[in-house]
């Protein structure tokens, strides 16, 4: 589609919502004169799956494996935002054990979901040969994780109230000598992306979202701490066992004095951001008490759904996942087990305004990198379908206020 | 560095297990059903939640099991106060061998589950 103005010709230009350069459906408008990027349009909704109206047709025991399933890289975030939202909403204890062996697993997936996305940026910049190595590494963390958990992706490990298994004396050192083969690996990792010429031209000032725009437009994560925005819910707001253990946020002047906000920068957050995991589940194993580890037996499982059925009220969730500031909201009412409302915010959502400052000025070659730099994750997103009628109207925010002020007179009389 | 990886990787043996076989076969099922010995997947740690097993003499048919469960695998059989459990749905939580008061239900380390007929004589356990 082609648009001339002022002796200029722009060009509108789709991308996807299928496309090799995405994992998963998002669709794109690129609005380009010549090679640059002027403006884009995003369009999510192509992956909704209805997820929260299942979950208000069952009881909370249920939607856990259900709310895991939102997404497969950071399932046991999920978990833990939700059963934290359970918990909130009706009073049920955490015992402290089961909150360090939750801080423990949900750093090991920060270690594998940052390899992971390390290897799809190398793949985008078309380094495959790092791909092959980071994926190859990652499978260390996997193994771990099934043999904590029982399997290698969607872990079931967490349960309202506590956690459903215990990490036993025998799977201690194994963890540990886990830990020892990242940490002689990050040295090797830092090297491969950060000291190499080609990904240092193909990611420094691209995709650049200054700390003014990752403040305003509210991305959270990664994304925001590589804009210098220290955000972190495990640090602002602390919960689980994390007041206990010794952390900050990652922000790139650990690494480079000065900050840019481009896509080096968070492929150097993400990086440290492994180190700090390793770092939290060291400080976590040796500090962790012995004791309780919650709702494990069986007694203790059908008293929980007496409770879940009997008391009412409404409680949220939050937890730092690997890709930003997860949030769960529910609600219950009482003399029912299942919940009324139930919501679920992915920090993907929250990152996705991000794009539109990242694309403006960069090029179309730079579009599959920048796409991939806040680690996008359609199917934890798409929460909200737009219903059409047959035709599409957008409303803007003037328009709404013009609705809501005419209601107000309207009520007025 | 990352050239001495490469290069140390030229020496050694493939990451990947090459399950089933060593070479793609032309046709995957002809390959299985001919009962040629397959490359053996990788092993289960202990503890892994795989296939369900079933046993019946234990169950005393409180329904607890169908009550956990998030994916509606079990059906209760009133006449022989008894589950039946359709495994294709089976999304290996463990939560029914959790809550079972008789120890009737457990998992094992089987996961190679993949069939034509969801109510195959493998995936339906009574």
């Amino acid at each position: 589609m082609a648009r001339v103005t002022d002796e200029r010709t722009y060009y509108t230009i789709p991308i996807g919502p299928t496309h090799p350069s995405l994992k998963e459906p998002l669709q794109f408008a690129f609005d380009l004169e010549g090679e640059r990027v002027v403006d884009v349009e995003i369009k999510p909704g192509w992956n909704h799956r209805g997820v929260e109206v299942l979950g208000m047709k069952r009881n909370p025991l249920q939607t856990l494996y259900l709310a895991e399933r939102i997404c497969g890289i950071c399932s046991v975030s999920h978990l833990i935002a939700f059963s934290r939202a359970v918990e909130n909403a009706l009073g049920i204890p955490v015992p402290p054990r089961a909150e360090y062996i939750r801080v423990i697993i949900a750093e090991l997936e920060r270690i594998h979901s940052h390899i992971l996305w390390a290897g799809v940026a190398a793949h985008e910049l078309g380094f495959d040969t790092l791909l092959h190595l980071t994926w190859r590494v990652r499978e260390q963390v996997m193994d771990i994780l099934e043999l904590l958990t029982g399997n290698r992706v969607n872990y079931a490990l967490v349960t309202i109230g506590g956690v459903r298994r215990d990490i036993t004396k025998e799977q201690e050192p194994l963890v540990r000598q886990a830990l020892r083969y990242y940490k002689d690996l990050l040295e090797m990792l830092v090297d491969a992306f950060l000291h190499d010429p080609t990904i240092e031209l193909r990611t420094r000032d691209v995709g650049v979202l200054s700390y003014k725009d990752a403040l305003e437009l509210m991305a959270v994560g990664p994304t925001a701490r590589a804009s210098g925005v220290k955000k972190d819910i495990r640090v602002d707001q602390p919960y689980l066992a994390y007041p206990a253990l010794e952390l900050s946020p990652i922000t790139p002047d650990l690494f480079r004095p000065e900050i840019h906000g481009d896509v080096y920068d968070k492929i150097i957050v993400r990086l440290l951001e492994i180190e700090q995991a390793i770092g939290l589940i060291e400080q976590a194993l040796a500090k962790m008490p012995e004791g309780e580890i919650g709702h494990a037996t069986k007694e203790e499982m059908t008293e929980l759904l007496v409770q879940i059925k009997e008391r009412e009220g409404e409680g949220i969730g939050r937890h730092e996942a690997p890709r930003g500031e997860l949030f769960h909201y529910i609600r219950f009412q009482a003399d029912s087990e299942i919940p009324i409302l139930w919501k679920v915010k992915c920090p993907t959502y929250s990152n996705l305004m991000s794009y539109r400052p990242m694309f403006q000025g960069a090029q179309i070659a730079d579009i599959p990198i920048i796409i991939a730099c806040i680690d996008p994750c359609i199917a934890c997103m798409d929460r909200v379908i737009v219903r059409r009628d047959g035709r599409e109207e957008v409303w803007t925010a003037e328009q709404l206020l013009a609705k809501s002020w005419e209601k107000t007179r309207r009520l007025k009389g | 560095m990352i050239l001495a990886q490469i290069i140390e990787q030229l020496f050694k043996k493939p990451a990947t297990n090459k399950f089933p076989a060593k070479y793609m076969p032309k046709s995957i099922i002809s390959f299985l059903k001919s009962g040629k010995p397959i490359v053996p997947p990788v092993p289960t740690p202990p503890r892994f939640r795989g296939k369900l097993i079933y046993h019946r003499d234990k169950c005393v048919g409180c329904e607890q099991c169908g009550r956990v469960c998030p994916a509606n695998v079990i059906q209760f059989v009133p006449q022989e106060k008894k589950v039946r459990f359709y495994l294709a749905r089976c999304t290996f939580c463990g939560q029914c061998t959790d809550i079972c008061p008789a120890d009737a239900i457990e998992m094992s380390n089987e996961f190679l589950l993949a069939d034509y007929n969801k109510y195959s004589k493998n995936l339906v356990l009574e």
